[in-house]
């Protein structure tokens, strides 16, 4: 003899629990009935088989999501800025100072900075955790983030501490006639 | 008379329990690859875009190869 669910023996088997109203066996069942069961059991399995299908729904999305970052690699591709705009004047910085400018026009705001009596290096302000403006620390020969206290190299742009890590894009300046010029820029690099 | 052999149900359960935790695994393996390749694109780096994509879409056919013997077990 086995025992039902409430633990009274009984004529019902384990495997397909609670007899239907229309007396024929579980399987036989159209699918809202097998998909709605009445033991707690086969509910049990029931929810853990929509489980699997929920995950493997999530699955699908996680693909989708792969191939929407190959699509945006391919077709997003940002033209290479050829063009040379000034930004500052070589005298109006001291060495440590520093100065935000926008390039191209209408650009998130880059900062300037003066690190010798000819050299320049300027980066995206914002930091690449949470886009925070970053300020120069100049005499650590850094970039500090407040925000989150991140830090980044003032010569590479490469982030060195705090949750930062992509290195600050990087636009590139040269010096021609006592003026800087901004002439590009390059990509954060990982 | 030819009987369709047909499992217990906590064979079933076991069986479906098993893959849940195969599933889960690989889900959680297409989320990282997601998450690094999302961290590598916007750093720049190209390089690994498509192998990922298609790393991810093999998880993907291994997940719907699980699903497909799961309806089989009905």
């Amino acid at each position: 003899m086995i025992q039902n669910q409430r633990g009274v023996e009984g004529p019902r088997d384990l495997d397909h629990g609670t007899t239907p109203p229309d007396g024929r066996p579980i399987a036989e069942q159209p699918k809202w009935r097998r998909d709605f069961p009445i033991d707690w059991a086969q509910d049990e399995y029931v929810s853990r088989r929509e489980l699997v299908k929920f995950i493997v729904l999530t699955s699908a999305a996680l693909v989708v999501g792969q191939f929407w970052i190959v699509f945006k690699s391919t077709f997003s591709r940002r033209p290479a800025l050829s063009t040379a705009a000034p930004i500052a004047r070589v005298d109006e910085l001291s060495i440590g100072g520093a100065k935000t400018f926008t390039y191209p026009e209408g650009s998130t705001p880059r900062l300037l900075v003066k690190t010798g009596a000819n050299s320049f290096v300027a980066y995206d302000q914002q930091c690449t955790h949470l886009l925070c403006p970053v300020v120069p620390a100049f005499e650590l020969g850094r970039l500090h983030c407040p925000c989150h206290n991140g830090w980044f190299d003032l010569e590479t742009g490469r982030p060195v501490a705090g949750p930062p890590q992509r290195a600050l894009p990087r636009v590139r300046v040269e010096v021609r006639a006592g003026t800087v010029y901004a002439t590009g820029v390059e990509e954060s690099t990982a | 008379m030819i009987r369709r052999l047909r499992m217990v149900r906590a064979q079933r359960m076991t069986i479906v329990n098993a893959m849940l935790a195969f599933v889960v695994l690989i889900v959680i393996l297409q989320l990282w690859l997601l998450t690094a390749t999302m961290n590598a694109y916007l750093g720049g780096d190209t390089g690994t875009v498509v192998p990922a994509a298609l790393g991810s879409l093999a998880c993907l056919g291994l997940n719907a190869g699980l699903l497909w013997y799961l309806f089989g077990l009905d």
